[in-house]
């Protein structure tokens, strides 16, 4: 049987059918996820997807961060169950505390949705493995809040242990250091503020392309699955 | 019966936009001489018993886990007279 792979919907996540689509292209088995639902059914990952969870009231992430379906997340992720957040399931991770930092208020203020160049800065994550180190990708942001920020401590700790996974290289926000995507000591946990599930398919990924580079963060924790249970 | 006022404010060393913003709106209405501006949130707390010192200490406690987020800001909690 493929892995399986949960995808939380929480009330006003956006993106969740997109990353269920992205997993089945992937070969993976998809697992819709409730909020108010503790069980995770048996999922081998988790994808928290990008949205508005909760209309981002209070914080972006910070109601969503304490619904049933997150204590089961964080207690998983601890123990090492593979998460991926992307967008809005990356706020929620820092707000749960599995990664360090913050996402605020875009400098400029605007929200910006563009397709964005990146470059994979570590492939040493079970969601990035399948990308090679340094390889420059395309795929689209669209954030109000997604300006990475932390202390110039926890900086230097991500970069000294290699935990920043993705740079922009046309920094859209003002995020610290260029940060796109970090994760935790572990590599179990990454979040990612530009959305991979959007860059799946020739159709309808970015224009003129490339248009699929979105594809190995998939990709990736599938072999990682498929290894780990052979 | 009493209120408890919670004030929440990015810290100092995080750049606010939205204050910026205001703050760069505001030359344009006429009102000159401002050097800066920043934008908090102001939470009013009704409590159904007094304000003692336990009941604003579960005040700090729900400041510290939901009201602000501490990586990035920081709260102040007062007795509203």
């Amino acid at each position: 049987m493929a892995p399986a792979i949960g995808v939380v919907t929480f009330p006003g996540s956006q993106d969740d059918q997109d990353a269920l689509r992205a997993v089945r292209l992937s070969g993976a088995s998809a697992v819709p996820l409730w909020h108010r639902d503790p069980d995770l059914h048996g999922v081998d990952a988790v994808v928290l997807p990008g949205g508005f969870s909760y209309g981002d009231y209070l914080r972006a992430g910070a109601i969503a961060r304490f619904s049933p379906v997150m204590e089961s997340v964080i207690a998983g992720a601890r123990d090492g169950l593979p998460v991926l957040g992307i967008c809005n399931g990356f706020q929620v991770l820092c707000e749960s505390h599995l990664l360090p930092g913050a996402l605020i208020r875009n400098g400029g203020m605007l929200f910006v949705n563009r397709d964005e160049r990146l470059r994979v800065e570590s492939a040493s994550t079970v969601w990035t493995a399948d990308y090679a180190p340094g390889q420059e990708i395309v795929i689209p942001i669209k954030n109000g809040e997604g300006r990475y920020t932390a202390d110039e401590r926890t900086l230097d700790a991500l970069e000294a242990e290699g935990r920043v996974i993705a740079r922009y290289l046309d920094n859209p926000n003002g995020s610290a250091r260029d940060i796109a995507g970090i994760a935790n000591a572990e590599g179990n946990v990454v979040g990612l503020m530009p959305h991979p599930e959007h860059a799946v398919e020739e159709l309808t990924g970015p224009y003129p392309g490339p248009a699929t580079d979105g594809l190995p963060f998939f990709t990736s924790i599938l072999k990682h699955l498929v290894s780990v249970s052979a | 019966m009493a209120r408890v006022v919670v004030d929440v404010m990015l810290k100092p060393e995080i750049l606010d936009p939205q204050g910026q913003a205001v703050q760069r709106a505001l030359p344009r209405l006429g009102f000159d001489g401002v050097v800066d501006v920043r934008q908090g949130k102001r939470f009013e707390v009704e409590l159904d018993g007094p304000a003692d010192e336990a009941a604003l200490a579960r005040v700090r406690e729900m400041a510290e886990k939901l009201l602000a987020n501490t990586v990035i800001e920081e709260f102040d909690v007062r007795v509203e007279a």
